[in-house]
């Protein structure tokens, strides 16, 4: 049977992991390959690293993160931030990425999905998207969760698995940092639009969040979070032996395999 | 030395990371000298079995690959690599694989029971169906990543290991010398790496 995966995030700018809530009032909170390394040791299924560095010198650190990750860290990397042509897709996986996220770059222009698909398989291309409610529809927004695109959310997430999207990270903006639990409503009318792994993002604030999640909407595959995990409000080797406890399919490390920092 | 077969498909970085990070010598490499002295061969690779295959006749590699599987270098096949190991594959149209391991890979999706999703991503439990020595320091249950959407099928007593997906998916397979993985074993964690280094191990 295949597990639900349990995802860390790490937001990075400038070489450090950020978060922060409500998309405002960024942190700084640690060195990046250091919490990798944490997560691999502690039974993360998979690691998605944002970049959100707007200078050149910073996209060159976040390359040199990526690569030093990956040069120790051998579960899955999904890579996303600045992806907006096929030669970003190009970049990062040529410095270890496995997957790559893509977000504002397929909102401006949409036939990004496809082309990636071709060239590098519908395996590796991830469409992440920000959605909040406005006006009882669920919309897409654009730039960090600023700008309401006026886009359909449920429609945007079935065109874009038409075009080759293998994956999707639904991020709700309305339960995002609030920490009162993952948006099911959302979740759950996406799962009704496509047949590609969802990965939920945004609200989840403590252990019963992931068991209400993978409960209450099957269809959705794994859960994402930053924050709670980075400052071990939910620690993610305890989440995941809860989660397995409560009858959710996991992996678990076996005892020798982890190593607790 | 392992030589990583390089093709032009798919990123080798993680791979060799992995090899290195054991303390496994190896090598990405298209070079015909370096493959023939290696010891033994990874043939990596993700895409589409076409023109995979296509880009291995283009380059050589696969005049190569079945040199040294015939030599009895250890050959091992990862994802897409693994399934070249194969008769044929029915991925866009009906393609001839290398012919290594027998049977045929087909559309996953064409066996499932409704609601199961395709691609098959994530982790999923190995159950072991033979003995083979990428086993031996791991144990029955241990979960493995997969991303895939084709799958090997009439392996017959080559099948070591299956995976529950709706259907028993292929997920590693073993004839003499020639071992083929469809999960990756340099993204599975601690379990994964076990079996890179019980690879390196094999004579």
């Amino acid at each position: 049977m295949i597990a639900k995966r349990i995802i860390p995030c790490l937001d990075v700018r400038n070489g450090r992991v950020v978060k922060g809530t409500n998309f405002e009032g960024i942190q700084d909170v640690a060195d990046p390959v250091d919490m990798a390394r944490y997560y691999n040791d502690t039974g993360a299924d998979e690691l998605v690293f944002y970049d959100i560095t707007a200078s050149f010198e910073g996209r060159g650190l976040f390359t040199d993160i990526l690569k030093r990750t990956a040069a120790e860290v051998f579960i899955p990397l999904t890579v996303g931030g600045g992806i907006n042509e096929v030669e970003d897709f190009e970049r990062v996986l040529s410095c270890g990425a496995d997957k790559v996220s893509v977000n504002s770059g397929a909102i401006r222009d949409p036939s990004l999905i496809e082309r990636a698909a071709k060239r590098y398989g519908d395996q590796c291309v991830v469409l992440s998207m920000d959605v909040k409610r406005v006006d009882g529809q669920f919309r897409i927004f654009a730039k960090g969760g600023r700008v309401d695109t006026g886009i359909d959310a449920l429609q945007w997430a079935h065109d874009g698995q038409e075009r080759g999207a293998g994956e999707l990270v639904v991020n709700s903006i309305d339960t995002d940092g609030v920490k009162q639990g993952f948006d099911l409503d959302m979740l759950a009318a996406m799962g009704r639009q496509v047949s590609i792994p969802i990965i939920a993002s945004g609200g989840a604030g403590k252990m019963e969040d992931f068991k209400t999640l993978f409960e209450a909407v099957p269809q959705v595959d794994a859960g994402l979070a930053a924050s709670i995990f980075h400052r071990k409000e939910v620690p993610l080797p305890e989440l995941k032996r809860y989660l397995a406890a409560q009858g959710i399919p996991m992996r678990i490390l076996r005892e020798e395999e982890e190593n607790d920092h | 030395m392992i030589a990583i077969i390089d093709y032009g498909v798919g990123n080798l970085y993680s791979l060799s990371h992995s090899l290195t990070y054991l303390g496994i010598e190896n090598q990405v490499t298209r070079e015909e000298s370096v493959i023939l002295r290696a010891d033994k061969v990874i043939l990596p690779g993700v895409g589409a079995f076409g023109d995979a295959r296509k880009k291995l006749s283009e380059t050589g590699m696969d005049r190569l690959v079945l040199q040294k599987a015939a030599e009895g270098a250890p050959l091992l096949g990862i994802c897409l690599g693994m399934q070249l190991l194969f008769e044929k594959s029915y991925e866009y149209g009906e393609h001839p694989g290398l012919g290594l391991i027998p049977g045929e890979v087909c559309p996953v999706k064409d066996d499932l029971p409704p609601g199961m999703k395709v691609p098959h991503i994530g982790w999923n439990a190995l159950k072991f169906t033979g003995e083979c020595p990428l086993l031996q320091s791991i144990r029955e249950g241990d979960s493995v990543y997969y991303v895939h959407s084709y799958y090997a099928k009439g392996a017959g007593d080559a099948v070591k290991a299956v995976s529950e997906y709706g259907v028993e998916v292929t997920g590693l397979v073993q004839r003499g010398s020639v071992y083929g993985a469809q999960f990756h074993p340099e993204k599975s964690g601690p379990v994964g790496l076990k079996m890179l280094k019980a690879f390196g191990e094999v004579h």
